[in-house]
């Protein structure tokens, strides 16, 4: 097995992790945390095919590794913009549920602020 | 087995180790530390895969700069965990979850172990794009993003200063035009000062270097500017610069100044070079090379006001 298939196989299981994270982590931020791990490994997959695409002189097809670069930049500035949205939440309201129901129980006041 | 391979498991396993405690950490602080850390291990992944270029930007951009975000993002945090981990879902729930993740995650194992040979592949393409006519670049990462999908990288600009706006946009409306909240304390450590002087210029022009060396070995505009914004935020953080107020001309001039030359030289090579995009050949590379500094300068600034956050001023809610 070589190093790429490795590191891609490593990407599949963060994929799943980071799916494991997403689904069960009630807190927006665990929620953003497990998000980037299941980005990362798919950038990892796409590591591999960088890797198997060598060809032309190359030890890797620069296509898909420039796309990773990019999906890396992008990736950080989609985080900037959903952690400015949770501290906003929580400046507002003291609170960070994303849970639609805990919005909408009667006896809750900061619902109404 | 060689050596190597021992090294190659040894670094798979540290990394999904990091990965699983970012999952399961009781403490939302320990959670997003762990990320950090796990940014940072999988540049040494990316290395071992022949990609020096990624393995800098995860290095720079995955792990610093969403470090630094995610830690101040944490810490400011930390409070509203307590309350919420009472939602946290059945034990019925989370093994169901358990069990579809690793569904998911086997079968696109299969597909991996399974993928077609011979591999398609665009690198003919991209190393005519970076010896060929119109660029004579030594780096076939920077011909890449430069030359041969040079769009991509002007949107992906684009996108950048969207975020930015996005961002601005959250805060209070009594603050906009105002600077964001400072990095620091009010009075920072001695030692964070000395850092900040002492690491500061260093930093700078290792940054400004790497985007320089782009051209030929592997580093470039993305790699220089993270550095260079890295250096930014130390010297915020430690107070010896303030922060700008987000209405200041300069600003908003430095963060659209990368795309604005991009799209400017993209427009006059379809009147002067026959196509969108296209570079005259005889001075490609002195012309790929001043719009990546101007996209340098357009990361640094779009990098570090994506971390600093929305305007920002006492009282406002």
């Amino acid at each position: 097995m070589t190093p790429a298939v490795l590191a891609a196989l490593v990407g599949a299981a963060l994929v799943g992790l980071g799916l494991y994270g997403l689904i069960v982590h009630p807190h927006p931020l665990r929620k953003l945390l497990a998000f980037n791990l299941v980005g990362s490994g798919a950038f990892l997959v796409f590591g591999m095919v960088a890797r198997r695409g060598a060809a032309a002189g190359l030890a890797f097809d620069p296509v898909p590794q420039a796309m990773v670069i990019t999906g890396i930049v992008v990736a950080f500035a989609a985080s900037a913009l959903a952690v400015a949205l949770v501290l906003r939440l929580f400046a507002t309201s003291g609170r960070v549920d994303l849970d639609p129901r805990v919005w909408t129980r009667p006896d809750d006041d900061s619902s109404t602020s | 087995m060689s050596i190597q391979t021992f090294l190659d498991i040894a670094l798979a396993l540290l990394v999904i180790g990091v990965a699983v405690w970012t999952i399961v950490a009781r403490d939302l602080f320990v959670a997003v530390v762990a990320y950090a850390v796990y940014g940072l291990f999988l540049a040494l992944v990316w290395i071992r895969m022949y990609a020096p270029d990624v393995a800098l930007t995860e290095a720079a951009v995955g792990g610093g700069v969403t470090g630094v975000l995610l830690v101040a993002a944490g810490k400011r945090l930390d409070m509203s965990a307590i309350d919420i981990d009472r939602q946290k879902p059945s034990t019925t729930l989370a093994i169901l979850a358990a069990g579809c993740s690793i569904l998911f995650a086997g079968v696109l194992m299969i597909v991996i172990l399974s993928l077609p040979a011979p591999a398609p592949t665009l690198a003919p393409q991209a190393a005519a794009a970076a010896s060929g006519p119109g660029a004579g670049l030594g780096n076939p990462i920077t011909a890449v993003l430069m030359s041969y999908r040079s769009f991509d990288t002007m949107l992906e600009k684009v996108v950048l200063i969207l975020a930015v706006v996005g961002v601005w946009s959250v805060g209070a409306d009594q603050a906009w035009g105002a600077a964001p909240a400072p990095f620091g304390p009010d009075r920072p450590y001695d030692a964070l000062v000395f850092l900040a002087k002492a690491l500061a210029p260093v930093g700078a022009i290792i940054g400004f270097h790497i985007f320089w060396t782009g051209a030929d070995a592997p580093g470039g505009a993305f790699q220089g500017g993270a550095l260079l914004a890295a250096m930014w935020m130390v010297a915020l953080m430690a107070r010896l610069i303030e922060l700008p107020r987000i209405d200041a001309r300069w600003l908003r001039l430095a963060l659209v100044a990368g795309p604005a030359v991009f799209l400017a030289v993209g427009i006059a090579g379809a009147m002067l070079a026959g196509s969108f995009f296209a570079y005259p050949s005889a001075f490609a590379k002195p012309l790929i090379l001043s719009i990546e500094a101007f996209m340098v300068l357009s990361i640094a600034v779009a990098l570090t006001m994506l971390v600093a956050g929305p305007p920002y001023r006492k009282g406002a809610p």
